[in-house]
């Protein structure tokens, strides 16, 4: 457990669910209009500019399928690296999120390119249900930071925390924290769209964050829905609350289902009016996405040019 | 006594009917000056959103059998028989003619539909061909679909111009985006109700009505877009469209008012398979 985590609680079952009882439930008709409402901004010109390639160097650009082969991945590698080959302006991206095996593959590959300073994250604890012992969740862990991957991104045991065993989701968190120490940023997956309730994606928030995560991420991308708006927002509300007591920043990472240059732009005007512009960074937020790249490419496209791209002039994934 | 039920003219995208995204809408007259309604007064990010359908369309629409979407374009004709009144009665409102002349001008639309829905499965065999060759080789020519196609609908007779724009360019396969005509919008919108039943897959054929000349700038240098017939367009705009298609090397044809294999054809491109044989 974090010293700061100390604060709050003192790491036994009675002291977690006293903590997470206690917090204040949240407003649901509130929480959906006031996303709504700020997904009605309109973010034009020089800004949208500006959002598309902050965006860009915000995407965890994602490959999690069974048919993942190694030429797949590294040739989204070099996507990572120069998203659009003819114009080198355009950032590189955040990361690249992978499973374990493809670890290495993309770790060498990015070294081979230029792309040292792109991190490989792994999708692992038995991704994408969790549902594995604990042992072969630490043994997974272990395989991919051995492969190279700065980054894990462990799923809950959503079954134990709809249940309220909330020690048992805080141990594994802890000790998938312990094993990652500092060489790998560890990204906790509450799979909100299997919480059912706002109430539990605030308490599964303050829950990965008592137990040391450095980021806090909606969803696998294999259950729907994923990230919508104001579940989202419930949690940067809970890292902007967390940050005030503890005075520790904990990052955030939307996944799945945002698909279009506009929702994320929504993403970031949540980012923006909840944390602060603080959090406007790759290193505190991110956005786990595929198709997403190439939508903001074309947008960009068409504010450098003036004309409406298409989608023969971006890879195909 | 009662409250009449007017019609809400909107746009036709993905198959569904919004108004413009702008919210604006713009009022239209009859040659005396007289209100007939308010069309929608689409922007180019309406435009924006047709050709994602169109091109969202495009590949279920042109993997369709030929067949199929003859019969298809058939169904249509069927359901702007049952519709006659509705579109006599828009096109004397607006054109200004005699009954008997705008009747004449729905069954020649008619007849137009059905001519062009008969060629979607004879054209690949008209057009294509087996090609001699000295070699081991079985070689063959067919002529394939563009694409997404933006057709700029004639002006004079409403109904017959946008039938001459449009069945051509979809019975091959393509899809298409129309730009209504400014001053005879009703029968565009009309012939989407017509479209919306008659099993023609949403996104095939997108309709927009509108300025033509704050949409075509946007339509012509859609990347996304491969061909365009300028029919409907004002002349003067040509050299500025097709400067503007350049980019994609757009397909960019205006035609005569003749209904015509070159019309279908326009819009296809050939594609040549070398098929060895005897290994």
């Amino acid at each position: 457990m974090s010293e700061l985590g100390n604060k709050l609680i003192d790491g036994s079952e009675s002291s977690l669910r006293a903590f997470l009882d206690n917090l204040p439930g949240v407003d649901k008709v509130g929480a959906e209009g006031r996303a709504a409402m700020l997904g009605t901004r309109s973010i034009k010109t020089t800004s949208k500019a500006r959002a598309i390639d902050l965006a860009i160097s915000m995407v965890d650009l994602t490959t999690l399928e069974g048919a993942d082969t190694p030429g797949k991945v590294r040739s989204l590698c070099a996507k990572a690296l120069r998203p659009d080959p003819r114009d080198l302006t355009v950032p590189h991206v955040g990361a690249i999120c992978v499973y374990n095996d493809m670890v290495k593959v993309a770790r060498n590959y990015l070294d081979s390119i230029g792309g040292q300073s792109i991190p490989v994250a792994a999708v692992s604890t038995a991704f994408p249900s969790g549902r594995a012992s604990m042992e072969v969740k630490l043994r997974d862990t272990l395989d991919a930071i051995e492969s190279g991957a700065s980054e894990i991104d462990m799923v809950i045991d959503r079954g134990a925390f709809l249940s309220g065993k909330f020690g048992l989701v805080f141990d594994e968190i802890r000790e998938i924290k312990a094993l990652c120490g500092e060489k790998a940023h560890l990204k906790v997956i509450l799979e909100t769209g299997e919480l059912a309730t706002y109430d539990n994606v605030r308490k599964a928030s303050y829950l990965a964050m008592l137990a040391g995560a450095d980021f806090i991420k909606t969803s696998t991308g294999k259950v729907s829905p994923a990230a919508t708006p104001p579940v989202v927002l419930v949690m940067l509300e809970a890292v902007r609350d967390f940050f005030a007591l503890t005075g520790k920043k904990i990052g955030v990472k939307p996944a799945g289902g945002i698909r279009t240059t506009k929702d994320a732009i929504k993403q970031l005007v949540l980012v923006n009016e909840t944390t602060g512009p603080e959090w406007l960074s790759p290193k505190l937020f991110r956005i786990g996405a595929s198709a997403l790249l190439n939508d903001l490419l074309m947008q960009r496209m068409k504010l450098s040019n003036g004309r409406y791209s298409s989608a023969n002039y971006v890879t195909v994934d | 006594m009662r409250i009449d039920v007017m019609k809400t003219y909107k746009l036709y995208i993905g198959g569904a009917f919004p108004r413009s995204e702008s919210g604006r809408s713009y009022e239209l007259k009859d040659k005396k000056g007289n209100f007939i309604a308010n069309p929608a007064l689409a922007s180019r990010k309406d435009l924006r959103d047709a050709v994602v359908a169109a091109k969202a369309a495009f590949s279920g629409w042109s993997h369709a059998t030929a067949y199929n979407r003859g019969q298809i374009l058939y169904r249509m004709a069927e359901m702007l028989e049952g519709r006659t009144e509705q579109f006599v009665a828009e096109i004397k409102a607006l054109e200004g003619v005699s009954d008997s002349v705008a009747r004449k001008q729905v069954q020649d639309s008619i007849d137009l539909w059905v001519w062009y829905a008969g060629w979607s499965d004879k054209i690949s065999t008209t057009s294509g061909g087996t090609n001699p060759i000295a070699g081991p080789y079985y070689n063959f020519t067919i002529p394939e679909p563009l694409g997404v196609v933006g057709v700029i609908a004639d002006e004079k007779e409403s109904l017959l111009g946008l039938t001459r724009g449009l069945a051509p360019v979809i019975t091959s396969g393509n899809t298409a985006v129309l730009i209504a005509s400014e001053r005879l919008p009703l029968s565009a919108i009309s012939l989407a109700e017509v479209m919306a039943t008659s099993d023609l897959p949403a996104g095939v054929v997108n309709i927009l009505t509108g300025s033509k000349s704050e949409l075509i700038p946007w339509l012509a240098s859609h990347m996304e877009v491969d061909g365009i017939d300028l029919s409907g367009a004002d002349k003067k705009l040509d050299g500025e469209i097709k400067k503007a298609g350049t980019e994609n090397l757009k397909r960019i044809y205006r035609f005569e008012k003749d209904a015509s294999l070159k019309r279908i054809l326009s819009f296809m491109e050939y594609k040549t398979v070398w098929h060895p044989i005897g290994i």
